[in-house]
């Protein structure tokens, strides 16, 4: 049986987020292994919440956030790209592997780079293999990231060709 | 050899050991020295040079040492922590090797709040433990602290340390002095021994460890000079255990300077028969008179000749 | 504030090695707003190492709590409960956190997940600076508000050094030099005479030098 792999994205509700709904109207094909979070802005992503994707079983995770200049809150998506940069390094240092882990700047206009996007970090968690985890983590660990990430995900009816 | 000091060959070759204490003078006066160093010449086999002893400002240790080396007085410099960072500590040991010196006693030194600068900065960068290892290593690694090689020739000193026994905890003492003896103590001076059945039992939980066959350890003795001196170390000095019949013996005696003398010849001859006790280091700071009588009194004259081949041959059986 | 800053995460994953359950406990005072030892530092820290032992397959439980302060016994009795549930406590407090937990239980290893690094403030966002040395004995009033003790990588008091240049010190092109600041400054207030006159050494004593500190208030003691 191959592998398929748990992805989580944080997709900003100003672009990231748009472009999944409008991948999903131009009938484009994403798999189905990404689960979208949806939030505000990736300003909003901390280091908390995308260690607790890996805690709670997550293969992947990405962020993605407006093209840098056009963030919605300014400046949301430089951080989002620093709180990345950081994580992916501990990731690195515990055996986790920072490439688990990846930043994207899209618009709300562009369904087709949404689709890639998710193709490509798809493909790219299928060639890692799952998980390092030796050690399922999702039921001892206490949960951080409920009250503040609602989960969210656009109509897949749409998506599906 | 380590260093081939005249100490390093006595002991070396078995011979109990007798070393003694010149305090500098607070001045820039050779003289004092020399007079210090001819009533020690014969009757020790080295004698160690205090550096700024309870923090207060002395002529330095390395060069009262060249002062005494040409009066047949073989110096161990002392060191401290105290005053000196790393940089300067190994600046003089090499300055000190270069004169000719080949003992040195390690020690972390007084607080800098008993002297006479209670304002100054102390630097405590090592502390005696890190000091021994770091001369150690100058010597046998031929390295500075930081790990650089020493191109040239190395300092070659004979090493010592100082531990006491008689401070707390009691249990600990023996293991620290294990460490010491791990970070390159070649020799030990012991604090002032006055309660000879602690320090018995101190030695034999030295022996327990095997200590003393790592490292020669001398037991510190010391004559009083009068009763106040014995009450205020009884119950002034920290660090220091005088039991009270050694207080009541001096108040009992008619001329307390020669029982203080008596009383320190008796002690050396108890220590001398304790398992791993290779010899006794003569503290009489500012009494320096009292040494050749002591020395005398508990029959450790004539101070042998050692030659190096003759330690050498010793060492190896 | 004091500045603390979070050890290395291999260095922690050793010190919690021998333990199975381990309590991260953080500071809610200065650690939070230097953002190294706060409630939010605590769960990530703690996520951190509940991840790395899931891939090594070590079994180890973590249990996360924050007090107010760790430098206060009557705050730091509130962490009983769960320090008799763990067999070790990783404190995020400054170095008296560390201690003062120790202190109030004493059967329990108390590691310290941070290092304690110095007072100070930050100057701007991500960026904390040294500003006291804590030496007991102030003379910002005769420096122009700029303490040479913390500031001046020799502690000079005569200052500036020869390595003075552009106003930074000869240790590294970073670190401002802290009589250049003061010489501006006193500029400033048109006190650069005072600069003339020498300054005597410093009393050490009072900054740690004479021994550990203490301060005894008797009008508030019981």
């Amino acid at each position: 049986m191959s592998f398929e792999p748990k992805i989580i994205a944080f997709c900003c509700h100003y672009c990231a987020f748009a472009a999944a709904d409008l991948a999903g109207s131009m009938r484009l094909s994403y798999p189905s292994n990404v689960k979208i979070v949806k939030i505000p802005c990736t300003g909003r992503v901390d280091v908390i919440h995308l260690l607790k994707a890996f805690e709670k079983g997550a293969d992947g995770v990405y962020v993605a956030g407006c093209l840098e200049g056009n963030c919605h809150y300014i400046e949301g998506n430089i951080w989002a790209k620093k709180r990345v940069k950081s994580v992916k390094k501990l990731l690195d240092d515990i055996g986790i592997g920072g490439e688990r882990l990846e930043m994207y700047n899209m618009s709300a206009a562009m369904g087709q780079r949404f689709a890639e996007v998710a193709n490509e970090m798809t493909e790219r968690i299928r060639q890692l293999g799952p998980s390092p985890l030796k050690r399922n983590l999702s039921d001892e660990s206490n949960d951080g990231c409920e009250e503040t990430c609602s989960t969210e995900t656009p109509e897949r009816s749409t998506v599906e060709v | 050899m380590k260093s081939g000091s005249n100490l390093e060959r006595v002991l070396q070759s078995g011979n109990f050991a007798v070393t003694g204490e010149l305090g500098p003078p607070k001045s820039a006066d050779p003289e004092v020295i020399r007079k210090k160093a001819g009533i020690l010449k014969g009757h020790v086999d080295a004698a160690n040079i205090t550096d700024n002893q309870t923090a207060v400002v002395r002529l330095s240790s390395i060069a009262a040492g060249a002062i005494v080396m040409p009066l047949a007085v073989e110096p161990i410099i002392q060191m401290t922590c105290r005053d000196r960072n790393r940089i300067a500590i190994q600046s003089d040991l090499l300055g000190a090797a270069a004169l000719g010196m080949k003992n040195l006693l390690c020690l972390t030194g007084d607080h800098q709040k008993f002297g006479n600068h209670p304002q100054s900065k102390g630097v405590f960068d090592l502390d005696s433990i890190n000091l021994l290892k770091m001369v150690r290593d100058m010597r046998d690694e031929k390295k500075f602290q930081c790990g650089d090689e020493i191109t040239g020739k190395e300092p070659r000193l004979f090493v010592g340390a100082a531990e006491n026994p008689f401070a707390d905890p009691f249990e600990f003492r023996a293991l620290r002095l294990g460490k010491k003896i791990a970070a390159g103590a070649d020799f030990i001076q012991t604090q002032l021994v006055y309660n000879v059945p602690k320090f018995a039992k101190w030695m034999e939980m030295v022996r327990e460890l095997g200590l003393h066959e790592k490292c020669k350890i001398l037991a510190g003795v010391g004559p009083i000079k009068s009763l106040g001196a014995a009450r205020y170390m009884a119950t002034k000095v920290p660090g220091l255990d005088v039991p009270d019949e050694i207080v009541a013996r001096l108040k009992g005696a008619e001329n307390v300077k020669a029982e203080g003398i008596k009383l320190c010849i008796d002690i050396i001859q108890q220590v001398r028969e304790i398992k791993g006790v290779a010899g006794v280091h003569i503290m009489a700071i500012e009494w320096e008179e009292a040494v050749p009588e002591i020395a005398e009194g508990a029959g450790l004259l004539p101070r042998p000749q050692i030659a190096a081949s003759e330690a050498n041959m010793v060492a190896a059986e | 504030m004091i500045i603390a800053e979070q050890k290395p995460l291999k260095e922690i994953r050793e010190m919690i090695a021998p333990y199975k359950k381990v309590l991260v406990v953080g500071c809610g005072t200065c650690v939070t707003v230097c953002l190294s030892g706060g409630e939010k530092e605590v769960g990530v820290l703690a996520s951190t190492l509940r991840l790395a032992d899931a891939v090594d397959g070590n079994e180890r439980e973590f249990v996360e709590q924050t007090i107010t302060r760790q430098c206060e016994d009557e705050f730091i009795e509130q962490l009983r409960g769960n320090v008799e549930k763990v067999d070790a406590v990783l404190s995020l407090g400054c170095g008296v956190g560390v201690q003062d937990i120790a202190a109030i239980f004493p059967e329990i290893p108390v590691l310290p997940g941070l290092n304690t690094t110095s007072f100070g403030r930050p100057s701007e966002q991500g960026v904390w600076v040294e500003e006291c040395a804590g030496c007991g004995d102030c003379i910002l009033d005769e420096t122009g508000g700029i303490c040479p003790i913390a500031r001046c990588a020799k502690n000079l008091l005569n200052g500036p050094c020869g390595g003075s240049h552009g106003g930074k010190c000869e240790i590294s092109d970073d670190t401002p030099c802290a009589w250049a600041l003061v010489y501006e400054r006193l500029g400033r207030l048109g006190k650069l005479k005072t600069l003339e006159e020498i300054k005597p050494a410093k009393n050490w004593s009072t900054a740690g030098h004479g021994g550990p500190r203490k301060m005894v208030r008797e009008d508030l003691r019981k």
